[in-house]
């Protein structure tokens, strides 16, 4: 059975000029272990999806389960990182990954919670950040604490929703290496939200293409790859042929071509 | 002491005397008689003369101006959390509290001392009060509407309650905004009650000071109450920068 289980999802929001409708009888499924990443024309509703699935906003109609359970409300068991690192500013690198223990129930001693902060922040690379300021930390080094503090409560499900979205080409890459290397080492169930089609194929295993406003599943593409895998990886003639497939959805997605038309 | 803290506190020193240099220059230029304007040079006179008084007066002023300050950041702060959470209320205060804003002080002045006749303490603790509450109120609510949705969300999606994201993310955040109201606030809460203590009879502080020099034409004396105002203006200032380091001090990215 699928960890995350998204089921003839409709959603609206309400506006001034009546309903604006977003998803359109979205389905999505992920298995557990798996990474699942979303691309669509931008305003589709991705990020809308993230918040359906952590638990802050219910469907108007389908279902979102999570181990065949609904999803009623928000839960402990989901992590979330965003595009902006929303770090706090007048707490050190280490207090902001240990915040969500301040919310979660945790059987971790203090001094454990503190072992395993270190231990992550060791594994994105920032070891002798602990006590720095956000303020003291570049823009990538800022998102890679956001990570930390999105995995501190070992949570089953990762939400990103375009976590690498505001950093340049070569930070991005990094970033995504650490990603393979977290995940390696801290397994969770992932859900990517991006605009970029190279990071898509790099860091998950299904990609999931949706359509325009109001968005539904458009097009499923099978990576064919698990685990880490270096950036050769997108230099491939496979990793060509899947670039070009989901260029072509994307192209339909706006409107630009129809199913039809060759890739 | 090193260059920077000693330059710190040096400069502003060094600004004060040239101003006061200026001001005795100025005077004895246009050879003012002291009736038209009193020289610096005429000041210490007056104060060892009603040093006493300056004491007393100035106690009186200040505490009620304190006093009128903290329950201007308590109103202000709980009117700004109200208009921050909710947007129907920050729609329907608004108005209202910009209305009340625009009324000039001076005028409730009278109201109030009618309203509480012989409550001297009390008025001036009101007037220091309505005059400082607003920009406390409008920046806490800003600071408060204005938080992005994303901080709450990485608290709220591991089932924070309102509460808890109000004490751990919004309160801290919100605080370089509340300080740099406060600061406002705090020359403010000193004109409001001055307005009361010059204005109603028989009053105290250093306003009632002020307003005896001017029936006695004791023009230094006026001049003197002056400065003493601005030093305690001063003074609270200073503290308010003090508080401001302590709990908002990661907001100074200078450091």
């Amino acid at each position: 059975m699928a960890l995350i289980e998204i089921k003839g999802v409709t959603h609206a929001y309400k506006t001034a000029s009546g309903p604006l409708p977003v998803l359109n009888d979205l389905n999505i499924s992920v298995p557990e272990g798996g990474f699942t990443a979303v691309v669509g024309p931008s305003g589709c509703g991705k990020s809308t999806l993230t918040r359906l699935i952590a638990g802050l906003m219910k469907p108007d109609t389908g279902t979102v389960m999570l181990h065949g359970k609904p999803v009623t409300g928000p839960r402990a068991t989901v992590g979330m990182a965003f595009q902006n690192p929303v770090l706090l500013e007048w707490r050190t690198i280490l207090q902001n990954v240990l915040l969500p223990l301040e919310i979660v129930q945790t059987k971790l001693t203090r001094a454990e919670q503190q072992d395993r902060a270190r231990h992550l922040l060791s594994l994105v690379g920032l070891s002798g950040f602990e006590d720095k300021r956000p303020s003291e930390l570049s823009g990538g080094m800022r998102q890679r604490a956001s990570l930390c503090r999105a995995l501190i409560h070992q949570p089953e499900v990762l939400i990103l929703d375009e976590p690498f979205g505001a950093l340049d080409a070569f930070t991005r890459e990094d970033l995504w290496q650490t990603m393979h290397k977290v995940k390696e080492k801290e397994p969770f169930t992932g859900v990517l939200i991006t605009h970029d089609l190279r990071e898509s194929i790099f860091l998950a295993d299904q990609v999931v293409v949706l359509s325009g406003r109001p968005a539904t599943t458009q097009y499923v593409l099978d990576v064919q790859a698990e685990g880490p895998r270096d950036l050769d990886h997108l230099y491939t003639a496979k990793s060509a042929d899947q670039l070009a497939t989901l260029r072509h959805q994307i192209a339909v997605a706006q409107g630009r071509a129809s199913e039809g038309d060759a890739a | 002491m090193n260059a920077l803290t000693s330059r710190a506190f040096l400069a502003p020193i060094i600004a004060v005397l040239v101003f006061l240099c200026l001001w005795e220059l100025l005077v004895w230029a246009n050879n003012w008689p002291n009736y038209v304007m009193a020289s610096p040079s005429d000041l210490p006179p007056a104060y060892a003369k009603y040093w006493e008084l300056f004491i007393v007066m100035g106690w009186q002023t200040l505490w009620r101006t304190v006093v009128g300050l903290i329950l201007a950041v308590i109103v202000g702060v709980l009117i700004g959390m109200v208009m921050g959470f909710s947007r129907i209320m920050r729609d329907a205060l608004y108005p209202l509290l910009v209305g009340f804003n625009a009324i000039p002080k001076a005028t409730v002045v009278p109201i109030v001392a009618l309203l509480f006749v012989g409550q001297h303490d009390f008025n001036t603790v009101l007037i220091a009060f309505m005059i400082s509450f607003f920009p406390i109120a409008v920046s806490v609510s800003i600071g408060l509407s204005t938080l992005e949705p994303e901080y709450r969300d990485i608290l709220r999606a591991l089932g924070a309650s309102n509460m808890t994201i109000f004490r751990k993310i919004a309160l801290p955040k919100t605080l370089p905004e509340f300080f740099g109201a406060l600061k406002v606030a705090v020359t403010l809460a000193f004109i409001g009650t001055n307005l009361m203590e010059i204005v109603s009879p028989h009053g105290r502080g250093l306003g009632a000071l002020f307003d005896s020099g001017k029936t006695n034409s004791d023009y230094p004396l006026m001049f003197a109450v002056l400065i003493a105002l601005a030093f305690l203006g001063i003074v609270l200032y200073y503290i308010v920068v003090w508080l401001e380091r302590t709990f908002a001090g990661w907001a100074d990215r200078q450091v």
